[in-house]
C-alpha cells in the first residue's frame, strides 16, 4: 500500500518535470526576445543564448522609441490603436446584429445566405486581396485607413458564427415573452439578446484586437506614408536586416509591440479559452 | 464545399417551421411572414452588402482579370488563357512556389496537429497546475501572428543567433539555418509548429467531452492505455480533428508573413511560399492579371482539398449521435 502510493507520487513528479521542461523550451524564444531587449546592442549576439544580461540596458527602449525617419514609435502605436479600436467596434457591432438575424429570425432564403456566410468564412483574405486593392485604388482610398477599417463594418463571418452559436443557447421563451409584451425585433435584440451575449462579444473583441493589431498584409499593401504606419509595418521597416545596427533597440520595440496583446491575454484569457472551445466544437 | 454543414442547417430549420394553419389565420400568417422577411433581411443587410461588394464582386472581377493583362494603368487588356498557359508552361518560379507551398502545408500542418494532440493528451492526464501550463503553452499562439515573432525567429536562427549559440556551447556543430536552401524551410515549419496552442485548446475541450465511464468500462474489460486511445479517444475526437484539419490546411496554404519576414523567399526561392510569389507579381511587378490567375489556381486547389477532406470524412469521422 505504502509502496504504491510512493510510486504514484514518483510518477506524478516525473509528469510535472517533463511538463515544466517542455513548457520552458516552448516559451524560451519569447523570454529570449525580452532578455535581448535589455542587452547591450553589441553583445546581443555574443553568447546569444544567455538569458540574463550582466547590466540591464533600459536605454534600448528609449533609443528604440525614437523610431526612424524622425517618426517616433509613439506615432506608430497611436496609429495602431486608432485602426484596431475602430475596426474592432465595427466588426463586433455589425457581427452581433447579423448573428441575431441568422439565429432568431425566419425569412425566405435564410439558408442560402447562411451557406454563403460559411463559405466566406473559409475563404482566405488573400483570394480577394488583389481585386479589392484595385477597387479601393479606383475609389482613391490608397494610403488611407478606409480599406483597413470600412470592411469590418459589414460583419466578420467567424464572429457572426461564434455569436450565433451563443445566441442559440439563450432560451427562445425569453424572446416570446418579450414579444407578447409588445417588444419589436429591435427591442428584443437590444434589451434581451445583447445583454446576454456579452461574453461572446467579449471573445470576439479579444480576437478582433489580436488580428487587427497583428495585421501586416493589409497595411503593407494599402499604406505608403510612414507617418500612417501601424506598429506591425513600422517594426518590419525598423528591423530590416540591411539597415539595422542597433539590435538592442530593435528587440526593445519588438517586445513593446506585443505588450498590448500580452496585457489583454492575461486579463481575459478565460474568455479566449471558452471562446475557442465552443467555436471549435459546435461546428 | 461543405455539404455536411448545409444538411445540418436544413435539418435544424425543418424543426423550426411549424405546420401551416388552415383557414382564417392564413392572412395574418402571411402578413407576419412578410414582417419577418423584412426584419430578417434588415438584420443581415450589413452582411449582404459586404458579401456582394467585398466578396462576390471581387471574386468575379478577379476571374475576369485573370484573362487580362493589367498593370493598374489604363484598362485591362483581354489576352484569353495566356496567363494560365504562361503559368503552367513557362514560369519556372510558379512551380517552385507551388512545390514549396505543398511541402510546407504537407509537413507543417500534420506536425502542428500531432503536436497539439499529444500536448492536449498530456494536459488532460495532469490534474494540478493545468491552467498554468495551458496558459504558458498557448502563449506562442497568442503572439504568433505578430511581426515581432517573425523578426525574433529570423534572429533566433541567424548565424550568430541563440540556436547556434546553444549548439556550440553543447559542443555540437553550428549551421547556417537560414542560408542553406535545405534547412531554411524547416525554420518556417518549426515556427508554424511552435504555434500549436489554439489547436491544442480545441483538442483539450474535445477530450474533456469524452465521458469518463467509457474508460472505466474498457479498463474493466482489460484494455490498456494505448488500446483505449485507439478505440475510445481517437474515434470520439475525429469531429474535432476534422475541424482542425480543414482550418489548418487553408491556413497552411495561405501563409505569407513568415516567409516574407523571416527569409524573404530565399535562399534561391527555397521558402518562396505561393502567396509571397503572388504578392510579388501583384505589388512589385504590377501584373494584376497574372496574380489574379494565380489566386484562382490556389482557390481551386484549396476547394479540391477541402472537398476531399469533407468527402472522405464519413469514412473516418465518427459522430456519437449516429452510433446510438
Amino acid at each position: 500500500m505504502m509502496q504504491s502510493q510512493a510510486r504514484k507520487r514518483m510518477k506524478k513528479m516525473i509528469q510535472h518535470l517533463v511538463m515544466i521542461l517542455f513548457t520552458c523550451i516552448m516559451i524560451y524564444p519569447l523570454v529570449w526576445m525580452v532578455s535581448s531587449s535589455l542587452k547591450e546592442s553589441s553583445s546581443v549576439f555574443i553568447d546569444a543564448h544567455t538569458l540574463i544580461p550582466d547590466v540591464l540596458h533600459f536605454e534600448n527602449y528609449i533609443n528604440g522609441w525614437k523610431g526612424f525617419a524622425g517618426i517616433s514609435f509613439g506615432t506608430f502605436f497611436k496609429n495602431s490603436f486608432i485602426i484596431t479600436i475602430i475596426a474592432t467596434v465595427g466588426s463586433i457591432l455589425s457581427s452581433t446584429i447579423i448573428a441575431y438575424g441568422f439565429a432568431r429570425l425566419k425569412f425566405k432564403g435564410k439558408n442560402i445566405w447562411f451557406v454563403c456566410m460559411m463559405l466566406t468564412m473559409m475563404l482566405p483574405f488573400e483570394m480577394v486581396m488583389i481585386p479589392q486593392y484595385i477597387m479601393f485604388n479606383q475609389f482613391g482610398w490608397i494610403d488611407t485607413y478606409l480599406p483597413l477599417i470600412l470592411p469590418t463594418f459589414f460583419g466578420i463571418p467567424f464572429f457572426i458564427f461564434l455569436i450565433m452559436q451563443f445566441i442559440r443557447t439563450i432560451p427562445r421563451e425569453l424572446d416570446e415573452a418579450a414579444k407578447i409584451d409588445g417588444c419589436s425585433n429591435i427591442g428584443i435584440f437590444t434589451r434581451i439578446i445583447v445583454p446576454l451575449v456579452v461574453p461572446a462579444m467579449m471573445t470576439a473583441t479579444i480576437f478582433s484586437f489580436y488580428w487587427r493589431w497583428d495585421d501586416f498584409m493589409g497595411p503593407l499593401i494599402y499604406l505608403s506614408t510612414p507617418e500612417k504606419y501601424p506598429v506591425s509595418l513600422a517594426l518590419k521597416l525598423f528591423s530590416d536586416p540591411n539597415s539595422v545596427t542597433n539590435w538592442g533597440a530593435m528587440f526593445a520595440m519588438s517586445t513593446l509591440s506585443i505588450v498590448p496583446i500580452f496585457v489583454i491575454f492575461f486579463f481575459f484569457q478565460r474568455y479566449i479559452v471558452d471562446g475557442i472551445s465552443t467555436s471549435g466544437l459546435k461546428s | 464545399m461543405i455539404p455536411e454543414r448545409q444538411e445540418q442547417e436544413h435539418e435544424h430549420d425543418y424543426h423550426e417551421v411549424k405546420p401551416k394553419k388552415q383557414g382564417k389565420k392564413r392572412g395574418r400568417k402571411k402578413i407576419e411572414s412578410d414582417v419577418n422577411n423584412v426584419a430578417g433581411y434588415g438584420f443581415i443587410s450589413p452582411f449582404l452588402i459586404g458579401f456582394f461588394a467585398l466578396t462576390l464582386f471581387p471574386i468575379l472581377y478577379s476571374f475576369y482579370l485573370s484573362f487580362t493583362d493589367y498593370d493598374l494603368m489604363g484598362q485591362p487588356e483581354w489576352i484569353g488563357l495566356d496567363n494560365y498557359v504562361r503559368m503552367f508552361t513557362q514560369d519556372q518560379t510558379f512551380w517552385e512556389a507551388m512545390k514549396v507551398t505543398f511541402f510546407y502545408a504537407g509537413v507543417a500542418v500534420p506536425i502542428r496537429l500531432v503536436f497539439a494532440l499529444l500536448v492536449a493528451l498530456a494536459l488532460n492526464k495532469i490534474v494540478e497546475m493545468v491552467g498554468l501550463y495551458r496558459t504558458l503553452l498557448y502563449l506562442p499562439s497568442v503572439v504568433g501572428g505578430s511581426i515581432a515573432v517573425s523578426i525574433m525567429w529570423r534572429q533566433l536562427f541567424g548565424n550568430d543567433g541563440a540556436v547556434n549559440s546553444i549548439l556550440s556551447s553543447l559542443g555540437l556543430p553550428t549551421h547556417a539555418w537560414l542560408g542553406d536552401p535545405d534547412t531554411a524551410i524547416w525554420t518556417l515549419i518549426v515556427l508554424y509548429g511552435w504555434q500549436f496552442g489554439s489547436s491544442m485548446l480545441i483538442f483539450l475541450a474535445g477530450l474533456r467531452n469524452i465521458p469518463k465511464t467509457y474508460y472505466e468500462a474498457s479498463s474493466v474489460d482489460g484494455a490498456g492505455p494505448l488500446k483505449q486511445f485507439f478505440i475510445i479517444t481517437l474515434p470520439l475526437l475525429t469531429p474535432v480533428i476534422l475541424f482542425n484539419t480543414v482550418m489548418q490546411v487553408i491556413q497552411g496554404f495561405m501563409a505569407f508573413t513568415p516567409s516574407f519576414v523571416v527569409t524573404n523567399g530565399g535562399p534561391v526561392n527555397s521558402t518562396l511560399l505561393y502567396v509571397l510569389y503572388m504578392y510579388r507579381r501583384a505589388f512589385e511587378y504590377f501584373e494584376m492579371g497574372y496574380a489574379s490567375a494565380m489566386a484562382w489556381v490556389m482557390l481551386v486547389i484549396i476547394a479540391i482539398f477541402t472537398a476531399l477532406i469533407f468527402k472522405s470524412s464519413p469514412h473516418w469521422v465518427h459522430y456519437e449521435s449516429e452510433s446510438k
